[in-house]
C-alpha cells in the first residue's frame, strides 16, 4: 500500500509538471498579453506605457526564460506575483479558497447524498410512478443548462418572491458576527449550491440507480434473497456496497474540482471565489494566476485520483492495488 | 407596425430622458445614507495615476480630485483651484489653490503637490499626460497656493485637462522619491476627494467613507459608498431589481434589459454626464488591404448602414447617430459635414463603379456583450444587402485588442474618448504620425493624408478658439469625404438610478466625478 501511493506520488508530480509547462505554453499561445489588456483599457496609451508594463511584469525576457522562471518557482510551491491584481499569486488565492470550498464542498455532499438516495430509491421500485418522477427529475436536471438554471432560479427565489439574496457572499455592509453571519452566508449560499448541485445531483442518481439495477440481477443477490435475508440488508450490503463503485470513480472526479471552483455559477451568483479569480484571469491574461489556479487544482485532482483508488480496496476488497 | 413600435420606443425613451436630470433638481439635500453602486469589471487598482480604465475612474473620481470641474457644456469650474487665467497670448496659465485643503492623512495640500503630480508623476506614469505635458515648459509655484504653467506654445486644449482621471492631484509626502508603481501606499489611496478609502474586498466589494474633514461645508451628504463588483450582466439587473444596488452606471446592464429596468418605480434614466469623454463608435477600416483602399468602396459601405435602426433596436434610441469623426458634445464639433446618411441605392450604385469584385470581407466584433455581438450581426446584414461578403470574426478582449494593434482584420468596431477636445481624442484616431502598429488607439485604419496632419498640428496651437473652430470645420469636411472608418453612433450610455437618489450626474463626467453632490432623499 505504501509502496503503491508513494509510487503514484511521484508520478503525480511529472504529470503535475507535465500539466504546468503545457498550460504555460497554452496561454502564451493565446493572442494578447497583461500589459496589452490594461493598456487597452486605459483607453489610450503610447510606447513606453506599455513597454514599462512588459519590463515590470517581465514579459520582455524571452519565453523560455520566463517559463524556467515560473518552474523554479513552482517546485519550491513559490506561485509567482499577479502584477496587474498587486498581490501574490499565494495570497490570492487563499483569499478566494475558503469561498470556493464552502460552495463546491456543499454541493460536493448534497448532490452525493441526494443522488444516491434518489438512485437507491428510484432503484428499489423500479418502474413505479416514484421511479419515474425521480428518473424524469434527473433527466431534466441533467439536460438544463447550468447557466439558465442559475439566471431563473435568480429571478424566482431571489426577484419575484425575495425570499433568498441573489448574489454575492454575504449581506455587504450589514457588519454581522458570529450566528448571524454565519446565517447570512448561508443563506446567500443557498442558490448557488443549490444550482451547482443539481447536475452533479443528476449524474449520481442516474448512475446509482442504473448500476443497482445490474447489481440486483447478480447471482449473489438471488442467493441472498433465497436464504430469506430482509430486503432492506440486501439493498444496503449486498447491492448497494457493490454498485457503489461507479459512483465514487465520478465522486472522486467531482471532489478533484472542488478546488477548481465553479467558473459558471460564482459568475451568475457573483460569488468571490476561484472559478471566478481563473476566469477572470483568462480574460486579463494575467499569467501567473491562471498557472496558481490550474497547479493547484492539478494537484487536488491527482490527490483525489489517488484517494479514490484507496476508496476502492476499502470498499471492494477484491480490488489490489498495483503501483 | 414596425414604425409605430420605433416610434412608441423613441417616445418613451425621449420622455424619460427629460424626466431624469429634472427630478433631480428639487428639494433641500438631506444627509446621511448609504450608496450602492455597480462596478463592472472589478478594478486592477483604484490609483488613478498609474492605471486609468473606466472602473478605476470611477471609484478614483471620489478618492482623487484635480483643480478643476467641467459642466455638460465642457465649462470649467473650480475645484481645488479657487479661479484661474489664462494670458493673453495663451502661454501662460496661472491658478489660484483653494485654502484650507488636507490630504486624507491630514496633510495640507498646496502647490508642491500640484507641481509634483503634473511634473513628475504624471509625466512618468500617465500616457495621455505624457503627451498633453510636452507643451509645457516649466511650472512655477511662487506660494503655497498658487501654480503657474509656461506653456511653450498656446495649446488651447490644456484648459480641458484638469479632471480626476486626467490630472490627479497626488500627494507629494507619500510618492516623492519612490518607487511609483510598486509604492504599497497604492492599495490605500490618498486623495483630497469628497470620500476615503476603507476597504477593499477583491471580488466582493469595494468601500468608501465620508471624508469628514471635507473643505466643501456640509458635503458630502452621504455616508458610505459600496461599489459592488458583479461579473455577470443579468445578475447586475437582478441586483437592481432586488434593491441590492441602487445606481447602474452606464454598460452596467446589456442594452436590451434596459426598458425593463426603466419601467420599475421609482427609477430614473439619463444619458447624461458622458459629454467629456464624447464616446464615438465606428468600424476601423484597414486601408492596407484591398478593395478597402478605394474611396468608392468604403463611401458605399457608409452609406449601407442602418444607424438608426442600430439606435433604436440595440441601443434603446439613446445616443446620436454619428455625423463625422467628432462627438457633437466634444468642441469644435461641425454640423454641416458631407452626408453620410442611410441610403441603399446609392450605396449599391457606388459599389457596382468601385473595384469591390466579391472579396470577403473580415469583420472584428468587439467583445463587450451580447450588444455589440448583435451589432455585428446587424452590419453584416446591412452590408450583405448591397452585395459585400461578410464574415464576422469572434475573439475575446486580449484578442480583440491583439489584432487591432497588428491590423489583423478588415472592418473591425470600436468605440473612443474623446476628452473635449480634437486635439486630446480625436487627432491621435487620423494622423500619420500616430498610425505605428502595436496599440490598439493609434491611427490603426492607417490612413494618411498630408492637409489633414498639418491642419491638425496648426489647430492644437492655435490662440484663438474662433480661428481653432474654422481649422477643424476644414478637417472634418476633409476627413468626411475621405471615409477612413464607417462612423456609427455617438454612444448614449444611459445611467439608471432611483430616483431619490438626487444629482448623481451633474458635471460632464457624469458617475466618474465622484459623488460630491449626492444626496438620498428619504421615504416619506
Amino acid at each position: 500500500m505504501t509502496r503503491f501511493i508513494l509510487g503514484r506520488l511521484i508520478k503525480a508530480g511529472f504529470i503535475l509538471l507535465a500539466i504546468l509547462i503545457f498550460n504555460f505554453l497554452l496561454i502564451h499561445a493565446a493572442p494578447g498579453d497583461p500589459a496589452a489588456v490594461m493598456a487597452g483599457e486605459a483607453g489610450a496609451a503610447d510606447e513606453k506605457f506599455l513597454a514599462d508594463l512588459r519590463e515590470r511584469f517581465g514579459l520582455d525576457q524571452p519565453l523560455y526564460i520566463q517559463l524556467w522562471t515560473y518552474l523554479q518557482g513552482a517546485v519550491q510551491l513559490d506561485l509567482g506575483f499577479s502584477y496587474r491584481q498587486q498581490m501574490p499569486v499565494a495570497e490570492l488565492i487563499a483569499d478566494r479558497l475558503p469561498a470556493t470550498l464552502l460552495l463546491t464542498g456543499v454541493a460536493f455532499l448534497l448532490s452525493l447524498s441526494l443522488g444516491v438516495l434518489a438512485g437507491v430509491a428510484a432503484s428499489a421500485r423500479q418502474g413505479s410512478w416514484g421511479d419515474t418522477i425521480i428518473s424524469t427529475l434527473a433527466l431534466l436536471f441533467y439536460a438544463t443548462p447550468l447557466f439558465w438554471v442559475a439566471l431563473m432560479a435568480a429571478l424566482v427565489f431571489s426577484v419575484w418572491l425575495g425570499w433568498l439574496p441573489g448574489f454575492g457572499y454575504s449581506t455587504v455592509g450589514a457588519g454581522y458576527t458570529g450566528w448571524a453571519h454565519a446565517l447570512d452566508v448561508a443563506k446567500h449560499l443557498v442558490l448557488p449550491a443549490t444550482t451547482l448541485g443539481l447536475f452533479f445531483t443528476a449524474i449520481y442518481m442516474r448512475m446509482t440507480r442504473a448500476s443497482m439495477l445490474e447489481v440486483s440481477r447478480l447471482d449473489f443477490v438471488k442467493t441472498a434473497r433465497a436464504k430469506g435475508v430482509k430486503r432492506r440488508v440486501i439493498l444496503r450490503r449486498h447491492i448497494l456496497r457493490n454498485a457503489l463503485l461507479p459512483v465514487i470513480t465520478l465522486a472522486g472526479l467531482q471532489a478533484g474540482q472542488i478546488f477548481g471552483g465553479a467558473i459558471l455559477t460564482e459568475t451568475v451568483f457573483a460569488w468571490p471565489g476561484i472559478g471566478r479569480l481563473m476566469f477572470e484571469a483568462i480574460n486579463q491574461r494575467d499569467y501567473a494566476v491562471i498557472l496558481g489556479v490550474f497547479y493547484i487544482s492539478g494537484a487536488m485532482v491527482l490527490l483525489f485520483n489517488l484517494i479514490t483508488d484507496v476508496f476502492y480496496v476499502i470498499i471492494d476488497p477484491r480490488i489490489r492495488l498495483t503501483g | 407596425m414596425l414604425r409605430e413600435l420605433k416610434f412608441a420606443i423613441a417616445a418613451t425613451v425621449a420622455s424619460f430622458v427629460l424626466v431624469g436630470p429634472m427630478a433631480a433638481q428639487d428639494g433641500t439635500p438631506q444627509q446621511g445614507g448609504t450608496l450602492n453602486v455597480v462596478i463592472q469589471p472589478e478594478p486592477p487598482g483604484l490609483m488613478v495615476g498609474l492605471i486609468q480604465n473606466g472602473p478605476t475612474q470611477m471609484v478614483a473620481g471620489d478618492i482623487y480630485e484635480s483643480l478643476l470641474r467641467y459642466d455638460a457644456n465642457l465649462q470649467p469650474t473650480g475645484q481645488l483651484a479657487e479661479s484661474w487665467e489664462i494670458s493673453e497670448d495663451g502661454k501662460t496659465y496661472t491658478f489660484k489653490l483653494r485654502k484650507g485643503v488636507v490630504f486624507h492623512d491630514g496633510k495640507p495640500f498646496t502647490s508642491a503637490d500640484v507641481k509634483f503630480s503634473m511634473d513628475k508623476f504624471l509625466r512618468e506614469s500617465h500616457s495621455r499626460m505624457r503627451t498633453y505635458m510636452q507643451h509645457v515648459e516649466s511650472i512655477e509655484t511662487p506660494d503655497d497656493h498658487t501654480v503657474v504653467f509656461n506653456l511653450k506654445q498656446p495649446f488651447g486644449p490644456f484648459i480641458g485637462i484638469f479632471e480626476p482621471g486626467t490630472a490627479p492631484m497626488i500627494p507629494k509626502h507619500i510618492y516623492e522619491g519612490t518607487d511609483f508603481a510598486n509604492n504599497p501606499a497604492n492599495n490605500t489611496p490618498i486623495g483630497t476627494g469628497p470620500f476615503k478609502f476603507d476597504e477593499w474586498v477583491k471580488g466582493s466589494y469595494i468601500h468608501l467613507v465620508k471624508n469628514p474633514d471635507y473643505y466643501m461645508e456640509g458635503k458630502p451628504h452621504v455616508d458610505e459608498v459600496y461599489y459592488h463588483v458583479i461579473p455577470d450582466a443579468a445578475s447586475r439587473a437582478v441586483a437592481y431589481e432586488t434593491g441590492k444596488v441602487d445606481v447602474l452606471p452606464g454598460g452596467s446592464i446589456e442594452n436590451f434589459d434596459v426598458p425593463r429596468i426603466r419601467d420599475m418605480e421609482n427609477t430614473c434614466i439619463t444619458d447624461k454626464g458622458w459629454e467629456y469623454f464624447g464616446p464615438l463608435s465606428w468600424l476601423w477600416i484597414n486601408l492596407n488591404n484591398k478593395p478597402l483602399d478605394d474611396v468608392k468602396v468604403r463611401q458605399a459601405m457608409m452609406h449601407a448602414l442602418d444607424r438608426e435602426f442600430a439606435k433604436d433596436a440595440l441601443w434603446n434610441g439613446l445616443g446620436k447617430v454619428a455625423t463625422g469623426p467628432l462627438s457633437s458634445s466634444t468642441r469644435f464639433y461641425s454640423d454641416s459635414t458631407p452626408d453620410i446618411s442611410y441610403d441603399p441605392e446609392k450605396a449599391k450604385k457606388l459599389l457596382s463603379e468601385s473595384s469591390y469584385n466579391g472579396e470577403t470581407i473580415r469583420l472584428l466584433g468587439l467583445p463587450y456583450g451580447e450588444t455589440w455581438q448583435r451589432w455585428a450581426e446587424a452590419v453584416k446584414q446591412n452590408l450583405t444587402e448591397i452585395g459585400i461578403k461578410v464574415e464576422i470574426v469572434p475573439s475575446d478582449v486580449a484578442g480583440w485588442n491583439q489584432k487591432v494593434s497588428d491590423r489583423d482584420f478588415d472592418l473591425a468596431f470600436t468605440y473612443l474618448y474623446q476628452y473635449g477636445d480634437p486635439a486630446l481624442g480625436v487627432s491621435r484616431t487620423y494622423m500619420s504620425t500616430n498610425a505605428k502598429v502595436g496599440s490598439p488607439w493609434n491611427n490603426v485604419a492607417n490612413y494618411q493624408n498630408p492637409e489633414v496632419d498639418k491642419m491638425f498640428d496648426e489647430a492644437a496651437l492655435m490662440a484663438s478658439p474662433d480661428d481653432r473652430a474654422a481649422a477643424y470645420k476644414t478637417i472634418q469636411d476633409q476627413i468626411v469625404s475621405d471615409v477612413p472608418n464607417l462612423w456609427l453612433l455617438e454612444l448614449g450610455f444611459p445611467t439608471i438610478y432611483r430616483c431619490n437618489i438626487k444629482n448623481p450626474v451633474n458635471t460632464a463626467f457624469g458617475v466618474n466625478d465622484g459623488f460630491r453632490d449626492v444626496w438620498i432623499e428619504k421615504a416619506k
